[in-house]
């Protein structure tokens, strides 16, 4: 027996609902966060992530409650990220009954944050939340990734839910996370976000060969294929979907038996 | 109601392991006050971080648990059960609660087995008639998230898991327990896992 691949359910959430977009725009309602986590947890989910895209500070706080009420229901391991910046905010998030927190935009500014994390909480608490972007315009110092229509870019780090270019290179910047002891990283391409087309595999591919820790892959699922795509051309270690799972298209159980006859060890 | 001290040193989810002791039908407290510690019925010993922050932590009670382990049902859960070993590698040698003998080692990453071992594994029972097992299928799946494992002689290993090596993802003397894994992220095995120490309590 191994260490199985997991499948992971991801709820984005505005203001307390769980909310889905494309290319991260365009935001439509999927329901409820701690009715949804608690659904996923009868499916088998293998673990529950939130993300917090509320715009406001001050909604922000509702947040921790939320957690609160969801990991209540959900004997799963919770991954909570979005509009953490300090390990206060963590100690808060896990106090709730988050077991890892993933960071994003505030790791960028202040990668500070990912050794402090560590150094506190243990590596195994501490996501880097990658989001990138394909940027075809060669730069100095960037890892040049082949792409399967045979031209290549490399990928930049985005921060701000998508709208900030930084210039960092994604490859660079995940081995940098993986030094500052970061547990794991959740990979998200804007190129594939929401489009149903399938991963990112040559990104994911690429930060799974680079790092020694886990992968998460993130953005475009669409069909039980794509699943596959991920783990055995990506390497990833986890797969992440949000849509496919929240409108009912594919149930948890669905992918993992459909990964179980193609040889991917899940848990069943 | 079984009284179940979880024991609180600033360090981890005690959320989970509470709500999982309720959903297993005891009344759980969080507490790091000696006399509640001692006059409960069972002690989980929680744990998420770094051992030398743990025992540091743990250090205004080292004392207290040393006295009751062994009379009163203890189970260590991951960081938790670390501790309870003799010595840990991690950032150094420090020395653990040497309730259970053994060591505390980190994992080499070899290719394709990333560190930390992150997510479901299967655990092998070594001692299958254990009244923590009951129930429990063998090879069953539970969650892990660790970057050191316990090395520890076979008289003490409750349960095996393999990942880069063979390792004790359970361990055991007398009322003394830990588990690497996480019962209490584990799902209806998990929380079956921790009923069954309620009933040793």
């Amino acid at each position: 027996m191994a260490l199985t691949r997991r499948i992971i359910p991801c709820l984005d959430l505005k203001d307390g609902r769980v909310v889905k977009g494309t290319h991260f725009e365009d935001l439509r309602d999927a329901g409820d966060p701690v009715e949804l986590a608690a659904r996923y947890n009868e499916q088998g989910a293998d673990e529950v992530v939130f993300l917090d895209i509320t715009a406001s500070k001050e909604k922000r706080k509702t947040i921790v409650e939320l957690i609160s009420r969801a990991a209540d229901q959900l004997f799963l391991p919770l991954t909570v990220g979005g509009g953490i910046n300090t390990t206060a905010d963590i100690t808060a998030i896990l106090r709730a009954g988050a077991d890892k927190v993933s960071m994003n935009t505030a790791a960028v500014q202040n990668p500070k944050i990912i050794s402090e994390g560590a150094a506190a909480f243990g590596t195994q608490c501490i996501v880097l939340a990658m989001d990138v972007r394909r940027n075809y315009i060669p730069q100095d110092g960037t890892t040049e990734i082949s792409l399967p229509d045979g031209s290549s870019c490399w990928y930049e780090v985005v921060t701000h839910g998508g709208s900030r270019p930084t210039g960092i290179d994604a490859i660079l910047w995940a081995k940098e996370a993986e030094e500052r002891g970061a547990g794991e990283i959740l990979l998200t391409s804007m190129e594939t976000d929401g489009t149903k087309e399938g991963f990112d595999i040559p990104i994911t591919e690429a930060v799974a060969s680079a790092t020694n820790i886990p992968v998460v892959a993130s953005g475009g699922v669409g069909t039980l294929e794509h699943f596959y795509e991920g783990f055995v051309t990506g390497k990833a270690d986890a797969c992440l979907a949000a849509s496919v799972f929240h409108f009912g298209e594919l149930t948890i159980r669905d992918v993992k038996e459909y990964l179980a006859t193609r040889g991917v060890p899940v848990r069943l | 109601m079984m009284k179940i001290a979880i024991i609180d040193y600033g360090l981890g989810n005690l959320r989970s392991v509470f709500r999982g002791i309720e959903k297993a039908g005891a009344c759980p407290v969080i507490t790091h006050d000696p006399e509640e510690i001692q006059s409960a019925d069972g002690i989980i010993l929680p744990g998420v971080g770094a051992f030398s922050e743990g025992m540091g932590r743990l250090s205004p009670i080292r004392q207290c648990l040393l006295s009751v382990a062994g009379e009163v049902p203890l189970l260590g859960i991951c960081l938790g059960m670390q501790m309870l070993m003799d010595e840990s590698e991690e950032h150094g040698n420090h020395q653990g609660l040497s309730l259970i003998p053994g060591n505390v080692r980190k994992f080499q990453p070899e290719p394709e087995m990333k560190v930390p071992h992150m997510g479901w594994n299967t655990i092998h029972h070594a001692m299958p008639d254990d009244p923590l097992l009951f129930g429990i299928p063998d090879e069953s799946y539970f969650y892990f998230v660790h970057s050191y494992y316990v090395s520890c002689p076979a008289a003490y290993r409750l349960c095996e898991t393999g990942y880069i090596v063979p390792y004790a993802s359970a361990v055991k003397r007398g009322l003394i327990y830990g588990v690497q894994f996480h019962p209490e992220k584990s799902g209806d095995v998990g929380l079956l896992l921790l009923k069954n120490f309620i009933g040793i309590c």
